[in-house]
């Protein structure tokens, strides 16, 4: 890891709430989304989709659909290869089902045609010849055996012999023999918990236009975290030069992760290449959540030993995880982040993934720790409960912090756990008086956050302005964050800097925007770039005054002689040096690419006060405060947006959002209306307090923050219920059905 | 698909009972267009009545009120007299969609759909209000109560449409309340309903009260045996109980998604028992 990368400074605009770059052209309309592409010809693309949750395709009869006036191109799965490579299969056979449907909604078949009329119409002419197949939709269910196989032969080798071919990965953490430490606790509590998949929620349905060329180059807009990432899979699958393949990202209404991979982009590739027109697609929300993805449902079981003055003295947790009809490897994720706040000596994780006809898993906000952490966090507080222990001192007596081995291996660094607890200790929300009814619970959350390879080319203009180039869609302010990081190295005013998001062929390659990666990773990216630039400037400045290079500094905007010895020159800024560039060598840009290391990790804690209406089951948020480590906020607006976020998300989760599915295996609910996200009368303010602890593998310390928030909402909504209702829910919805259900035994 | 904007009752009366396909009658719009729009119907023939004269008006009438099928709930919501009158059943109808559906749904549209769980629906029937009906053999005038015949379905004939709905005129020391559960605060539909409308004496106990419950049954349920027991009470804790099983023994709901028999049938008894108290409250009641 890069842990020396940071420095103390005091920043003059870095941490400063300036104005959006965005906000004009997206509360005006003129912001371009993933549906606003067009060009010249283009047809609507759509795709025709399973109505059984598991069906072997025996035949696909197209001939009348391509018969259809306006009908251009039909496709299926025969119109693609088959690529070698395992996990870019996957993606294809998600995006377009070969021999069997694996799930309700999974696509089979699409066209092209010049109006939505006609492309509905031609959807309606395809003839599919199901054979239904036994299905399951319960992971567990799924993992007994006997239970229907969702796909043959997909277990990796450490799956241990004799459990149900849908189970196909196995994965182990921690270290101790937890058996020692169970019996040193006073008191070992084991729950089986289970969660509800669900949905990122975000408000722009997927939509790309695709125009593939005579000669064999395409390009492609699409609503995407990451158009780098698309462009490997869909060359991938179209068997395409990367050079090839031009992909632009739009605008993004939301993705949270659900946009890292594709759905219908090779669809309009492909109907594109057969039409030889360019073809737009964008999909329904009942499209969206029935073929996108969803996170992984749960099924857990936790075991917590405890002595009566709160020590946690081992953990274990067995997780079964199901991320749909692929393979998936969230349950990984779950089993690292389960213990992770906690400094122990014994504790050990089991995952497993198991198949299950569901759509394929795409990543969602900080993937698979919510989940473990619901479940871990919720025994803790039951123990807490027990011996009468406060939540907070017993989280504090038990954090992690510098030096702690973690539960997944990694000694930590420098780490905001305590500091987060004892600011939510000592806030006044903790110790606000409750009315009778009422109930208030705590939870920690964690994630790794992420670096990764980042590109990004800085120039200076000769106006003194500067460009940023990056190749990350902004999916939480990023464009501002970079802005200013690079206002602030090069010293500069933030409005003079603006910062766009690049295609593919514009730039080199960038990770997608996810592991809370942007802020950090492209930021250190665009503080070196700007470094770059500043080296560049200063020797035009020792070109023009006549003296060495290294005689010069950078400081406040301007190069200056770095000391007496240097010679008497008055300091020359950025803009003069700009002005005068195309007579000193030419244009100044600087650059910078990297695979960066050192994301530091993120540590969270939420409080929540509920009443649970007794006789509904409903229960009501009434006061939530999130605390989260940024290590540097870089625009706490921004921040406070994503903590607020997260918690909105997981207070859906804890309360409403499911997966719902018949015992057709069919979605009952791809809408809305039936699944059910907060609305803004749902929910108080969620206040927030931003602790700093720069993390030391960023030159501004700073930490990602988009994932942590959406981590301890689960638990602190359970435990909160727990405390007002005085009833332990292990199942997620906490939906008033099932509370009341808990409450009363009817229901 | 032909869309004609009629210009009276009769001509969209006769378009619909000429028309051999599939037909749909537009309002607000706020259903017709969500089906539309989803490909779950494809009507041949769409039939505007909302500029019709006099459909989008509210007149006093013999101390009632009549509203027309093309008045906005958002309009009702506005009007003082109507509210004065019945505002549970004005509270039923602006809890439909959101504040952008309010300005285009209306009650008969509400009623028309046919969804056991149209929150304007209860607080009609609670009201005793009456639809006049515009059709191919003239005008007709029917208790709301008997236009629901099952989800998606009513009781109206080929080429009949509703023109308004009559609120009834009502003593003093009157009113009524409708309460609706849903998982969230707004944009939802109703799990379990109920409202409720009494008249007292002037010593506060119950003089009359109808209850109407909805989202628990194939079309809206009238709690007759359930009210007889708030009559001559002032809403004690026994009778409320009391009141609260009657109701739950007049539910009939499905399972589904949105709630369990069990809780929709226990939800219902308790909105009943709160709105019984609302509309105690409004009408002057002690309590």
């Amino acid at each position: 890891m890069s842990l020396d990368e940071y420095t103390r400074r005091e920043f003059k605009q870095v941490g400063t709430r300036v104005r959006r770059p965005d906000g004009v052209d997206k509360v005006t309309g003129r912001a371009m989304y993933g549906a606003d592409a067009t060009a010249p010809g283009m047809l609507t693309g759509r795709i025709l989709r399973s109505p059984h949750a598991h069906a072997r395709i025996r035949s696909i009869a197209t001939s009348a659909a391509e018969a259809l006036p306006g009908v251009k191109a039909v496709i299926t799965s025969a119109d693609l290869s088959v690529p070698e490579d395992e996990f870019i299969r996957d993606v294809q056979d998600n995006c377009m089902a070969r021999g069997k449907a694996l799930y309700d909604g999974h696509a089979v078949a699409a066209v092209a045609a010049t109006d939505a009329a006609t492309a509905r119409a031609a959807l309606k002419l395809i003839k599919v010849d199901y054979e239904p197949l036994p299905h399951v939709t319960d992971v567990d269910v799924a993992i007994r055996p006997g239970a229907p196989v969702v796909q043959e032969g997909r277990a990796l080798e450490n799956v241990p012999a004799g459990m149900s071919a849908n189970v196909t990965s196995h994965s182990e953490f921690g270290h101790g023999t937890p058996a020692e430490g169970f019996a040193r606790a006073d008191k070992i509590i084991e729950r089986s918990f289970r969660t509800a998949a669900t949905h990122q929620g975000y408000i722009e349905p997927h939509a790309c236009l695709a125009s593939y060329a005579a000669d064999g180059k395409a390009d492609l807009w699409c609503c995407t975290q990451g158009q780098f990432f698309v462009r490997t899979l869909c060359s991938a699958i179209m068997g395409m030069e990367a050079s090839q393949l031009r992909v632009t990202a739009s605008e993004i209404g939301g993705g949270f992760g659900g946009k890292t991979t594709v759905f219908i982009e090779p669809v309009a590739l492909a109907l594109s290449r057969k039409a030889g027109r360019p073809v737009k697609i964008v999909m329904t929300r009942d499209e969206v959540f029935r073929a996108t993805g969803p996170t992984v449902s749960t099924s857990m079981d936790i075991k917590i030993g405890m002595t009566s003055d709160g020590r946690i003295t081992a953990g274990e947790a067995h997780l079964r995880y199901s991320g749909g009809a692929f393979p998936c490897g969230t349950v990984d994720m779950g089993g690292q982040a389960a213990f992770a706040a906690y400094d122990l000596e014994h504790v050990r994780t089991f995952g497993w993934n198991v198949l299950t006809n569901r759509p394929k898993e795409a990543a969602y906000r900080a993937p698979g720790a919510p989940q473990a952490i619901y479940a871990v966090e919720s025994v803790i507080d039951e123990l807490c409960q027990h011996f009468g222990l406060d939540p907070i001192d017993v989280r504090l007596k038990n954090a992690a912090k510098k030096g702690t081995k973690s539960s997944y291996g990694p000694t930590f660094p420098d780490i905001g756990l305590v500091a987060t607890l004892e600011a939510a200790k000592k806030h006044p929300h903790y110790s606000a008086p409750l009315k009778d009814g009422q109930g208030r619970g705590i939870s920690c959350g964690f994630w790794f956050n992420f670096g990764g390879n980042s590109c990004v080319s800085l120039n200076v203009n000769t106006d003194g302005t500067i460009g940023v180039t990056e190749g990350n869609p902004d999916i939480g302010g990023s464009r501002a964050s970079i802005s200013l990081m690079a206002a602030e190295e090069l010293g500069i005013p933030y409005d003079r800097v603006r910062t766009i998001v690049a295609d593919t062929s514009s730039l080199g390659y960038n990770d997608v925007t996810d592991g809370s990666r942007v802020t950090f990773a492209v930021g250190l990216a665009t503080i070196k770039a700007a470094r770059a630039a500043i080296r560049l400037m200063c020797e035009r400045a020792a070109k023009i005054w006549g003296i060495d290079a290294e005689a010069v500094e950078w400081k406040d905007g301007a190069a200056v002689p770095a000391g007496p010895n240097a010679g008497k020159f008055p300091p020359m800024s950025l803009a003069e040096i700009a002005a005068v560039s195309f007579e000193t060598g030419g244009p100044i840009a600087g650059h910078h690419e990297v695979n960066v290391d050192g994301a530091g990790v993120s540590f969270g804690v939420h409080i929540v006060d509920v009443e649970v209406d007794k006789e509904t089951g409903a229960t009501k948020v009434l006061r939530y405060t999130v605390f989260q480590d940024a290590g540097k906020a870089v625009h706490p607006s921004y921040v406070e947006g994503q903590m607020q976020g997260g918690a909105v998300q997981g207070i859906g989760w804890a309360l409403n959002e499911e997966y719902i599915y018949g015992a057709d295996g069919r979605l009952q609910n791809p809408g809305f209306l039936d699944y059910r996200v907060p609305v803004a009368s749902d929910l108080p303010m969620i206040d927030t307090v931003i602790l700093e602890i720069p993390n030391p593998g960023h030159p501004y310390g700073v930490r990602g923050v988009g994932e942590t928030g959406i981590v301890p909402p689960l638990a602190a909504l359970s435990n909160a219920v727990s405390r007002s209702a005085g009833i332990r829910l292990c199942e997620l919805p906490m939906s008033p059905p099932r509370v009341l259900k808990a409450l009363t035994g009817a229901g | 698909m032909r869309y004609v904007a009629a210009k009276t009752a009769k001509e969209a009366a006769g378009l619909l009972a000429a028309e051999p396909g599939v037909t749909r009658v537009l309002a607000g719009g706020t259903d017709v267009l969500v089906q539309l729009k989803s490909g779950m119907v494809e009507p041949d023939l769409i039939v505007d009545i909302k500029t019709i004269p006099g459909l989008g008006e509210i007149t006093a009438e013999d101390g009632g009120f009549r509203i027309g099928a093309a008045v906005a709930n958002a309009v009702l919501g506005e009007h003082a007299g109507v509210v004065a009158l019945w505002p549970g059943v004005v509270e039923g109808a602006n809890l439909i969609g959101s504040t952008q559906v309010q300005g285009r749904c209306t009650m008969a549209g509400n009623l028309c759909n046919g969804s056991p769980a149209g929150d304007a629906v209860p607080g009609l029937v609670a009201a005793n209000a009456v639809a006049r009906i515009a059709g191919p053999e003239g005008t007709r005038d029917c208790p709301v109560a008997e236009i629901p015949a099952g989800p998606g379905k009513t009781t109206l004939k080929k080429g009949e449409i509703i023109t308004s709905i009559y609120l009834p005129a009502r003593p003093e020391r009157a009113s009524d309340a409708y309460l609706r559960f849903i998982p969230r605060t707004e944009m939802d539909i109703a799990v379990a309903s109920a409202a409720v409308s009494l008249e007292l004496n002037a010593d506060g106990t119950v003089k009359a009260a109808r209850v109407a419950l909805g989202a628990v049954a194939p079309t809206v349920v009238v709690a007759d045996a359930a009210a007889r027991i708030l009559v001559g009470t002032t809403l004690d804790g026994d009778t409320l109980a009391s009141f609260a099983k009657a109701c739950e023994a007049v539910c009939n709901p499905i399972d589904d998604k949105r709630g369990t028999i069990a809780f929709r049938t226990r939800t219902a008894g308790t909105l009943a028992k709160r709105a019984a108290l609302i509309a105690h409250a409004r009408a002057g009641g002690s309590k």
